[in-house]
């Protein structure tokens, strides 16, 4: 009985998390909008505008649900919880501190991206079941983009995954730390198990990861539908694209799934290259720093600040580039990602082979 | 191939740090100053926005904005409403018994005016009216934030008669008219007789 108490406490938990982060996130977008273009944002709910967010979600509770009259009405209903559902299943995999994961299984990797690629068929169903032209184009738009970027994404995956010898999420992230129970080599020669820190981390064991880790960042913004890889809901030219008939709770959900997956891409990045839960600082001589940061608290507190700063990241190029081109965008993905991503797979190959 | 990938980086690289740039000045607001100041535009960093019903940017005393008219001083001539482009203003004239009075600035009056109405939702601040008006009685003022929850809120009246006492001074004018027809048509008979 325990047993089931504790499932519906890690699931509440994970959707409390992506609730709040998705609040605070918005406040912070549009604060980082406002300040890089010179303007101040919101200003007058709560100081600061702080309780902005908490605001328009409450707006967005007591909207009306509005049905197209010519929508397709079970399509049109289901697609916002497909893709709430898609990338909150993603979080099941995640760790966020030693021995702190929701769901352990050996196929972590496999499974996170399995399962955010249903998110497309959601975004499908969104535009098909509005029955808009607009929503269309952006669904198809969206499909197109996310089906593309998955390869490049993949390829990237993969070489990672063949530094680390496993899919468990959490395996590849005892390995690149102070935890690991096998070597850790910092470029393939130095033996770093015992100092741990950002040596440790996957980028620095193999240095052609920081090439796959910057195609997994591009792939991945394309993945979740943001700037400059937004065609998808093009404000500008679709009218926000597959969700412009949604209003109310449905469309607060269609927008949290939106922030959440832009965590859970920075996470599962952070967890493949950048060490995961894993200290950067390093345990020199006498003074241990890699053993006093790592825990289960200091794992939570670096893996936020991680994908905090990635997610920032994400941010700053959403607020700096313009939206590219569609053919731009096929181009980018498959003349130039895609060869890089597979160079980087035979590099990791040829790593594993001759190194070890 | 590899000079376009090149350029791209480049490019973008430049707009990231532009933009960060722009967001670690973010800490700083430009003071809202009037722009006849010196150092007006010395403040090139900083936020923009004006918090505007907190801060109000300065305007000049002489605003082009709001109409307003000194009804003491309108001798209801309607040059103004014949003027206006957009048709927004409205007068109706009685013709006094007598001269009322003159305005400040010497005019005679002799019209009465129970309707001065200025629709300010028509009004497109052209401010031809203010000079064609002989007596400078309608003017614009510095007076910009006005909102209303009615439109009809927005058509202001400027007349200060009540109704009564426009009846009234119909009635007196009647009168008038009717005596002096009195006496035309006497003056008549007696030129027939003769």
């Amino acid at each position: 009985m325990n047993f089931y108490l504790l499932y519906f406490l890690v699931a509440l938990t994970i959707f409390g998390f992506i609730a709040v982060f998705s609040l605070f996130s918005v406040y912070a977008e549009r604060k980082v909008s406002a300040f890089m273009q010179d303007r101040l944002g919101p200003m007058e709910v709560g100081k600061y505008g702080w309780l902005q967010t908490a605001a328009d979600i409450l707006k967005l509770i007591q909207k009306e649900y509005i049905l197209p009259a010519l929508a397709d009405k079970v399509l049109f209903t289901i697609a916002p919880i497909i893709i709430f559902v898609a990338v909150y299943l993603g979080f099941v995999a995640l760790p966020w501190a030693p021995g702190l994961v929701p769901a352990t299984m050996n196929l972590g990797v496999f499974y996170v991206f399995a399962i955010i690629s249903v998110e497309a068929l959601g975004i499908l169903m969104a535009g098909w079941g509005s029955n808009n032209k607009y929503s269309l184009l952006g669904a198809v738009r969206s499909v197109a983009q996310m089906v593309s970027y998955e390869i490049p994404i993949g390829f990237a995956i993969i070489s990672a995954v063949m530094i680390s010898q496993t899919l468990d999420l959490q395996l590849i992230n005892y390995h690149q730390g102070v935890l690991s129970t096998e070597s850790v080599k910092f470029l393939g020669f130095l033996e770093v198990k015992k100092i741990g820190g950002i040596l440790a981390w996957n980028v620095f064991q193999a240095p052609h990861l920081l090439v796959a880790y910057l195609i997994y960042f591009i792939a991945s913004l394309a993945e979740c539908n943001r700037a400059p890889f937004d065609l998808p809901e093009a404000e500008s030219e679709l009218i926000g694209g597959f969700h412009t008939e949604y209003t109310g709770l449905r469309f607060a959900f269609i927008f949290l799934a939106e922030y959440a997956m832009m965590f859970l891409v920075a996470m599962l990045g952070v967890t493949l290259f950048l060490g995961g839960w894993n200290t950067p600082l390093p345990n020199i001589g006498s003074l241990q720093l890699a053993t006093y940061t790592t825990g289960i608290f200091w794992g939570i507190f670096w893996v936020m600040a991680k994908c905090l700063t990635v997610v920032g990241i994400q941010m700053w190029i959403r607020w700096t580039l313009p939206r590219l081109r569609v053919d731009q965008l096929m181009t980018f993905c498959w003349k130039i990602l895609t060869p890089l991503a597979f160079l980087c797979l035979v590099i990791s190959g040829l790593w594993k082979l001759l190194l070890f | 191939m590899i000079k376009t990938a090149y350029n791209g980086l480049k490019t973008a690289w430049k707009g990231l740090t532009l933009t960060i740039k722009h967001f670690f000045a973010a800490t700083e607001s430009k003071k809202v100053i009037n722009v006849k100041e010196t150092n007006y535009f010395d403040q090139q960093n900083g936020i923009a926005t004006v918090q505007y019903p907190h801060q109000k940017l300065p305007i000049p005393e002489v605003g082009r904005y709001q109409l307003d008219v000194v009804i003491d001083d309108c001798i209801v001539c309607d040059l103004c409403a014949k003027i206006c482009p957009v048709d927004c203003i409205e007068i109706e004239s009685i013709k006094a018994t007598e001269a009322i009075g003159k305005t400040s600035d010497g005019s005679v009056k002799r019209l009465y005016a129970p309707k001065f109405d200025i629709d300010m939702a028509k009004c497109m601040f052209c401010g031809l009216c203010t000079t064609v008006c002989p007596t400078e009685c309608i003017t614009m003022t510095n007076e910009y934030d006005r909102s209303f929850t009615l439109i009809s809120d927005l058509t202001y009246h400027f007349a200060d008669m009540t109704a009564e006492e426009a009846e009234q001074k119909r009635k007196e004018l009647d009168i008038q008219l009717a005596e002096r027809k009195a006496a035309k048509e006497a003056a008549m008979k007696k030129t027939e007789e003769k």
